[in-house]
């Protein structure tokens, strides 16, 4: 595929959320990154339409998968990526969001890869900023290309997405893997349900498009994919849910509760796990587990992603 | 003896105006007569040929004339962050809107919980201010929400009221022996109604906060300490206003608690009269407000309240903020939004769009704050400060940062365009604000 002759996927400079983009936006690129998987498996791994282009991940919260995930996508398309730690950025020093990615978009690069702890904060950037801004997960908002490596996986194994029913467990509040695959798998046409302890739970969820459910038991009957959500254990104890044992006696996922889905369903979770809390180690290695296969679509759809936003940038991103 | 030739000089009046001052039985065409800073005649009677060549005369050429509006919560950055706003900058943005008293909050760098304090603003407001300043004292020292202020000595000093500002005393009891001292010396207290166990959210708890992944704050958390302090009034028998409520809840909470007859006011912002929460649309920090924009029926519920009075007062909220606090990512954001020079628009925008009488926004921003705050101002009478604005009430104008005049940009009317507003204002007999037709 020559750079010259790749035709527009998007209608849009910037990735913020699946809430704005259409279903045929997002099979463009599920599409797409079919065939980067291919690419991803060969041995000769490049596929240079980025070349020239600079790459920017600004991550404002710790994270190796999804920042080194982004980085390889970049490589493989020849993209310069360059990752700015912050940590030892001027952030540190007291320099505000706005001022660090202002100076980053003055060294003129074609894409900016944020994850940042606030809500919003990826909006905020593109409101500003010149090149093309694609969000890795901001506050408890949205995680865009979490949800479309989701969808992908599960369009593998699954062929489509009508009549599906998709369960999302546990901390959907402070989760926005959960927003985003729910905006995502409703657009495609699964039927969504959220199961978590009311306390873990948005106001206002039930206008999502979803199912409720309090318990696995009803939760998982029937289900053909069952995604876990990662338990943040700082908000463990007391404060939402009473204890990590009562947590992993109602909600946790062991070979026992997955029997409640049906007998092909998936296994799915973002990661990183809390083996034991949300999920048991035999449930997560096992034969339904496509945990390892997440992350190698996450690879091929954030080149998806990256390809498909370099083909809005005007005058190869030099402008 | 009274020179003649200063005293023709320094006459003045406003002639073939629209007078609207409901709490003096004004609703119609007449004139105003000032001299030397006061009030000498108003009415139907003031007429070009009854004030003759005694005096300067202003034909209104049939606009509105309205009392002073006065500000019951306004934010400067003086003293401490002056950088936001000062007495002086804060003065010309109420000017430009026809408010002609601010209110002044104490949470300033140092706190207004000392005589001294109280003292210093009204000095720098003589000397600096173009429109009347009253400061608010605090309850406790420091802001908090330990140690009672000298009450007794802030009054005396000129604070016409006592409140935390932009927190509630969260304690019961140092709140209940606020309420028991402050009847003594029959000072108001004024209370910003949050539960704070209750209030980390940075917006209207609910579905919007959930699906903009924001962290919420119900309003239950309102009425609960509404209902709380509720109590406390019928313990003590102080006077107490609730600042700004925001939600149906607490609108049938204050009626119910006027029905029992407790000595209880309250006020709401402009901006939760005008706007709801769905206006944060993609995380605008202007619209970042404590208590926060709730929703669309919360809103409606605010506007009948204004109009059957169960809510007294109309506030702008203005409060000050910089890039530096408000272009951060929503919830790092700091609260507020200035509101000096579009509260009186915004609350016409009620007149013309909601079928609120004009009679009664008016009440809500000059008589009412006057009668709960003791004010001899807020009023068109015989004797009475001249303190009024000349208003076109469908003049339309856009708000822009460069035509605001406070310090601050942070106005959540930005871009819009506003009906109705002040052309002329008056303070103490003197023009501190014409509005100039580009």
């Amino acid at each position: 595929m020559t750079r010259d002759a790749r035709p527009p996927l998007l209608k849009r400079q910037h990735l913020l959320a699946i809430d704005d983009i259409s279903s045929l936006e997002a099979i463009r690129i599920l599409d797409l990154a079919e065939r980067y998987v291919e690419v991803s498996r060969q041995t000769d791994k490049r596929q240079l339409v980025l070349q020239g282009r600079t790459q920017v991940n600004l991550f404002f919260e710790a994270s190796t998968r999804t920042q080194s995930s982004f980085e390889i996508a970049g490589k493989r398309l020849g993209a310069d990526v360059m990752n700015m730690a912050v940590a030892n950025s001027a952030v540190s020093k007291g320099e505000t969001l706005l001022d660090t990615a202002m100076t980053i978009n003055a060294m003129q690069p074609d894409f900016l890869v944020v994850r940042h702890p606030s809500s919003g904060a990826a909006e905020l950037l593109a409101q500003k900023v010149s090149c093309a801004v694609i969000n890795a997960g901001d506050g408890q908002h949205e995680h865009p290309t979490q949800a479309l490596l989701d969808a992908l996986t599960i369009r593998r194994h699954k062929k489509q997405f009508e009549g599906l029913i998709v369960a999302i467990c546990g901390d959907v509040l402070h989760s926005r893997v959960a927003r985003s695959n729910i905006h995502l798998l409703n657009k495609l046409g699964a039927q969504v349900r959220v199961v978590a302890p009311s306390t873990l739970l948005p106001s206002g969820i039930g206008n999502f498009g979803v199912e409720v459910h309090r318990s696995m038991e009803t939760g998982l009957k029937g289900a053909d994919v069952v995604m876990m959500l990662r338990l943040q254990l700082e908000r463990m104890t007391g404060a939402f849910v009473p204890s990590i044992r009562e947590y992993y006696r109602f909600y946790g996922l062991n070979a026992e509760t997955l029997k409640i889905a049906k007998p092909d369903a998936m296994v799915m979770h973002p990661g990183p796990m809390n083996r034991g809390i949300e999920i048991d180690s035999d449930v997560a290695d096992g034969v339904q587990s496509v945990i390892r296969e997440q992350v190698e679509m996450g690879v091929a759809v954030r080149m998806a992603v990256l390809d498909a936003l370099s083909r809005n940038i005007p005058g190869g991103g030099n402008s | 003896m009274i020179n003649p030739a200063k005293h023709s000089a320094r006459r003045r009046a406003y002639v073939n105006a629209n007078i609207v001052a409901p709490a003096q039985g004004l609703n119609g065409k007449g004139g105003i007569l000032i001299e030397d800073g006061w009030i000498l005649d108003v009415g139907p009677k003031v007429t070009k040929d009854s004030v003759g060549a005694s005096a300067t005369v202003t034909d209104c050429k049939g606009l509105t004339l309205i009392p002073g509006l006065i500000d019951m919560r306004v934010f400067t950055g003086e003293p401490g962050t002056e950088y936001r706003e000062t007495l002086a900058s804060a003065s010309g943005a109420a000017a430009a809107g026809g408010v002609t008293t601010m209110i002044v909050m104490p949470n300033t760098q140092p706190v207004i919980d000392d005589a001294a304090i109280v003292d210093f603003i009204l000095r720098r407001a003589r000397d600096t201010a173009s429109v009347r300043v009253a400061p608010m004292a605090a309850i406790t020292k420091g802001l908090n929400g330990e140690m009672m202020t000298e009450i007794g000595l802030l009054k005396e000093a000129g604070a016409v009221a006592i409140t935390e500002g932009t927190k509630p005393v969260a304690s019961a009891n140092v709140f209940r022996r606020a309420l028991t001292y402050a009847k003594d010396f029959d000072l108001l207290v004024v209370q910003h109604v949050e539960e704070p166990s209750l209030s980390s959210g940075v917006m209207n708890a609910g579905e919007t906060a959930s699906r903009l992944g924001l962290s919420g704050n119900p309003a239950m958390s309102e009425v609960i300490m509404l209902e709380r302090d509720l109590r406390l009034v019928e313990m003590t028998g102080a006077r107490y206003h609730a600042s700004q409520i925001s939600s149906r809840h607490s609108v049938e909470v204050m009626r119910a608690a006027k029905a029992r007859g407790l000595p209880v006011t309250c006020g709401a912002s402009v901006h939760h009269l005008v706007l709801n929460e769905n206006d944060i649309g993609a995380y605008r920090t202007f619209f970042k407000l404590s208590p926060p924009l709730r929703s669309e029926d919360d809103r409606r519920a605010l506007v009948e309240a204004v109009a059957d009075g169960t809510i007294d007062v109309i506030v702008s909220g203005h409060d000050p903020q910089s890039a530096d606090t408000k272009r951060l990512p929503f919830a790092e954001a700091a609260y507020g939004a200035i509101g000096l020079e579009t509260l009186l628009s915004a609350a016409l925008s009620l007149h013309h769009n909601e079928g609120v009488p004009l009679a009664c926004l008016v009440e809500a921003m000059s008589s009412k704050p006057a009668e709960i705050l003791r004010l001899e101002t807020g009023r068109l009478a015989p004797g009475a400060p001249a303190d009024f604005a000349i208003v076109d009430l469908n003049l339309s104008w856009i708000v822009e940062e460069d035509v605001l005049r406070s310090r601050a940009k942070n106005s959540p009317f930005e871009h819009r365009t506003l009906e109705g507003r002040a052309v002329e204002t008056i303070v103490a007999g003197e023009s501190v604000f014409a509005y100039a037709r580009s």
